[in-house]
């Protein structure tokens, strides 16, 4: 059972994609995990033919429990197991390599501190590293590649389906919520944000593309929020231990609804540093993969903040239910044409009405209020945005 | 362009948004009604249903015209116009 974020101890195996005698490719989908941050697509970190498969469907294991047993390749079942590869329990036949991640201490890869380092800043897992060399270290290298495949990994493995599926996400997003509402004493603001201008900038800019190229309206919002958290960092980071860890980077966790119910919030990497096109890009490739129930453990990393857009469904405003470690939740309802006084008239323009949900251990009031204040600011001027 | 009848626009552009929304079934669909409040559709998809009718009809659909699409029965007469058919 790989670990698949900071606040996971274990997981549910939900389905296996293979059977046991199937040939295996390393970056290949194997199994479906739920965790606390949602349903998970397990890959496999080498090639190989499945063996046995050890955890049943509908099982929760600890992190570091051996999932299934893996022949490699070149390699007969009765050879005995390479020590790299013990499995973590004690139960457990030899096991020629386990689908998780490697426990056993001696032949573990050791990892560079500025790779590990880096590792946290990309959202890569650590743990599911392999060094380009047999026994090296970890190099910075090794992240950034991992990085890249994590990126552009094709989807594969089939989808996960039924009922137990959603009930098993409904267990995930309900302990998640619970210790949010248990834990974080969340503030709330508001405030309505004239986004007539972006709304016509938009307009005017889709007229140009062709319809592969068209933005969504949430995209010029993404980066807006994203750069408005740059200028209140309290907001972005998360609360471990105590205290509150800022985030140099923002990676955006976009709220997600999946068909038939439930939702994800992945993070859209470096969402400030973005271009619209890219994030425009990022966005549907997420969507698809959150839709097709393809996310991926390689692509799970740990968002600084959630945005939550929920106009597509007509409400006015969403306050929204902070995904701890992370201290902050950015809601959008829906655009609308609403009365405004300018000038002491009254004139139509379009409003969005703009939420924050923040923790008061890492913010205050007053800060959030200001988060707000960029947002609506940033929003004016969308030809800066790009 | 070769030229299609009502009913091949029509089973394509439900064949597209099967393809984007799976729990789309052409026997429940109300053809007057709202798509979006029949199905799970939100904006993304939506505009992959728009970016494939571009790629099988070979047309290319403003923004602006985005709410003729909202009915199974509106979408085919806006589809049939744009693409010339009868």
């Amino acid at each position: 059972m790989p670990t698949l974020g900071a606040d996971m101890d274990a997981g549910t195996l939900v389905a296996w994609n293979v059977k046991p005698g199937d040939a295996v490719k390393r970056g290949q989908v194997v199994a479906v995990v739920e965790t606390q941050k949602g349903a998970i697509d397990v890959e496999i970190w080498q090639d190989g033919t499945v063996e046995k498969l050890m955890v049943e469907p509908g099982v929760k294991v600890p992190v570091g429990a051996v999932l299934a047993t893996l022949i490699a390749d070149g390699e007969t079942v009765a050879a005995p197991a390479s020590p790299a590869e013990t499995p973590a329990a004690a139960a457990a036949p030899q096991a020629a390599g386990a689908l998780s991640h490697p426990t056993a201490a001696a032949g573990r890869a050791r990892i560079s501190p500025a790779a590990r380092k880096l590792a946290e800043e990309l959202g890569v897992d650590i743990e599911a590293l392999v060094p380009s060399a047999a026994n090296a270290v970890i190099s910075r290298v090794d992240v950034e590649r991992a990085a890249k495949e994590a990126k552009t990994a094709p989807a594969a493995g089939s989808k996960a389906t039924g009922a137990d599926w959603h009930a098993q996400m409904r267990v995930a997003i309900a302990a998640a919520m619970s210790r949010s509402k248990r834990e974080i004493p969340h503030y709330y603001l508001e405030t309505d944000i004239d986004v007539t201008v972006v709304g016509d900038w938009l307009a005017a800019e889709n007229l140009k593309r062709s319809v592969a190229q068209r933005l969504l309206p949430v995209v010029p919002y993404m980066k807006a929020v994203a750069l408005a958290l740059r200028e209140v960092p309290e907001l972005n980071g998360f609360w471990a231990d105590g205290a509150f860890r800022p985030s140099s980077a923002v990676h955006l966790g976009m709220a997600i609804a999946m068909r038939g119910g439930g939702l994800v919030a992945p993070a859209i990497h470096d969402a400030d540093k973005k271009t619209l096109d890219e994030l425009m890009v990022d966005l549907r490739d997420l969507v698809m993969r959150v839709r097709g129930g393809r996310l991926r453990s390689s692509e799970m990393s740990d968002p600084t903040v959630t945005f939550t857009n929920l106009g597509e469904q007509g409400v006015d405003g969403v306050f929204g239910v902070i995904y701890p470690p992370q201290v902050a939740i950015v809601g959008l309802g829906k655009v609308s044409d609403r009365p405004r006084v300018e000038g002491g008239a009254v004139v139509a323009r379009k409003v969005v009405t703009a939420t924050l949900a923040a923790d008061h251990r890492a913010s205050d009031g007053h800060r959030g209020g200001l988060f707000l204040a960029v947002l609506d600011r940033l929003l004016q001027e969308p030809e800066k945005l790009r | 362009m070769k030229m299609r009848t009502r009913d091949e626009i029509r089973a394509t552009f439900l064949d597209v948004l099967a393809a984007i929304a799976p729990e789309v079934d052409p026997a429940i669909i109300a053809p007057d009604k709202p798509l979006r409040e029949q199905f799970d559709i939100d904006s993304m998809d939506f505009l992959n249903v728009i970016v494939r009718l571009h790629e099988t009809l070979a047309i290319d659909i403003p923004e602006s015209d985005y709410a003729e699409l909202a009915t199974l029965d509106r979408a085919v007469d806006y589809l049939v116009r744009r693409c010339g058919a009868g």
